[in-house]
């Protein structure tokens, strides 16, 4: 089999990246397109298996499946250019974008229509955020953390890295106490 | 020097958000808490509404917007590989070593408490979010509130709608009522 060239890694993840909206969750069907219909890079399955990988791995869930994409099929290398072509897009619109708005940042109608899109923003956070708490609070125990999490933070302005931290050891501990109730 | 700086606060970012989307945002949040002069909550608002209503993962997108308005463009880009870098490490390794990474049980285990503790983050973050955009001078805005609560009914039953329509109307409304910042 031929091997796949660094440009077209670039190309393909610039492409990927560049028709994304919204990042993580919405850039499946795309992923799919190109790197299992369109370039054959992976099955189906070695597809999902990378993408639940990238979804437990810190950092974007975009930027991991990319980088194991290119990895598996021109090592390193291949993983940092498929990375690099992932976040071009973003650098490119985003710098643009944010060359106007800092430009014209003074003038009142952008003020204005920036306050109606603050109200906004903070409505389509919480509702995100009512998904996610579908999905996240299963039972009593996580529904207590997620408490403690909000009012500590509130309280003490608690770095998030500490509690990421401690979150992972309450749910080992958690898990393992539950794992041995079933048990005995 | 900044640009250092920069990418030791993204690689940071990178290393330790988990989730997707909008887990980065309690970092930005406690960045904005450490370095007022770098952003503003309302300015997290604004790169919210930037990223979210344009091409490409939202984490990128906000990283590449603070880079840039800290250190201009060069800034947006150092920025935005500080972010990654952390990504290219861990999952390099674990394509190495961890093929089932994914499935190990101590993986799950941990993602029980992780996911219960990204969600107690991000609404932090939105409560910070929210303090900044319906209170002005500590009194409750009766308006902003009221528009807050309509936007939320609306982005819950038109569960399908892009996120850039819910921005352009927040800004046609913004326009239309003059409201003051």
């Amino acid at each position: 089999m031929k091997k796949t060239s660094l440009w077209d890694l670039y190309f393909t993840f610039f492409k990927i990246g560049g028709l994304t909206f919204g990042g993580g969750y919405a850039m499946l069907p795309l992923l799919q397109e190109e790197v299992v219909n369109k370039r054959r890079w992976a099955s189906e399955e070695e597809l999902l298996d990378m993408y639940a990988i990238g979804q437990v791995t810190p950092g974007i869930i975009a930027v991991n499946t990319a980088t194991m994409v290119g990895y598996r099929k021109r090592g390193i290398l291949g993983g940092i250019i498929a990375t690099l072509g992932e976040i071009s897009p973003s650098i490119l619109i985003i710098t643009t974008l944010a060359t106007i708005l800092l430009r014209y940042k003074d003038a009142v109608y952008l003020q204005q229509a920036f306050v109606g899109i603050r109200i906004a923003v903070c409505a389509t956070v919480t509702v995100s955020i009512i998904k996610l708490m579908k999905k996240s609070l299963v039972d009593l125990p996580t529904v207590l953390f997620y408490l403690l999490v909000v009012a500590s933070t509130l309280m003490f302005s608690l770095s998030p890295i500490i509690v990421v931290i401690v979150a992972i050891l309450f749910g080992i501990v958690v898990q393992n106490i539950k794992c041995k109730k079933e048990r005995t | 020097m900044i640009y250092l700086t920069l990418f030791y606060e993204f690689f940071k970012i990178g290393l330790f958000s988990i989730g997707g989307g909008l887990a980065t945002l309690p970092f930005l949040y406690k960045l904005a808490e450490k370095r007022p002069d770098w952003l503003t909550i309302q300015t997290i608002a604004d790169m919210i509404a930037v990223s979210e209503s344009t091409p490409g993962p939202i984490g990128i997108n906000m990283a590449t917007y603070a880079g840039y308005q800290v250190a201009g463009i060069f800034g947006g880009i150092i920025a935005t590989l500080g972010e990654v870098a952390p990504s290219i490490i861990i999952i390099v390794i674990i394509a190495k070593f961890l093929a089932e990474f994914d499935k190990n049980p101590l993986v799950k285990h941990a993602f029980y408490g992780l996911r219960a503790a990204v969600v107690g983050l991000i609404t932090f973050a939105l409560l910070k979010l929210l303090s900044v955009t319906l209170l002005t001078d500590g009194a409750i805005n009766y308006l902003n509130a009221g528009l807050y609560l309509v936007f939320v009914a609306l982005v819950l039953i038109f569960k399908k709608a892009h996120p850039l329509i819910w921005i352009l109307l927040g800004a046609l409304i913004g326009l239309m009522l003059g409201l003051p910042s």
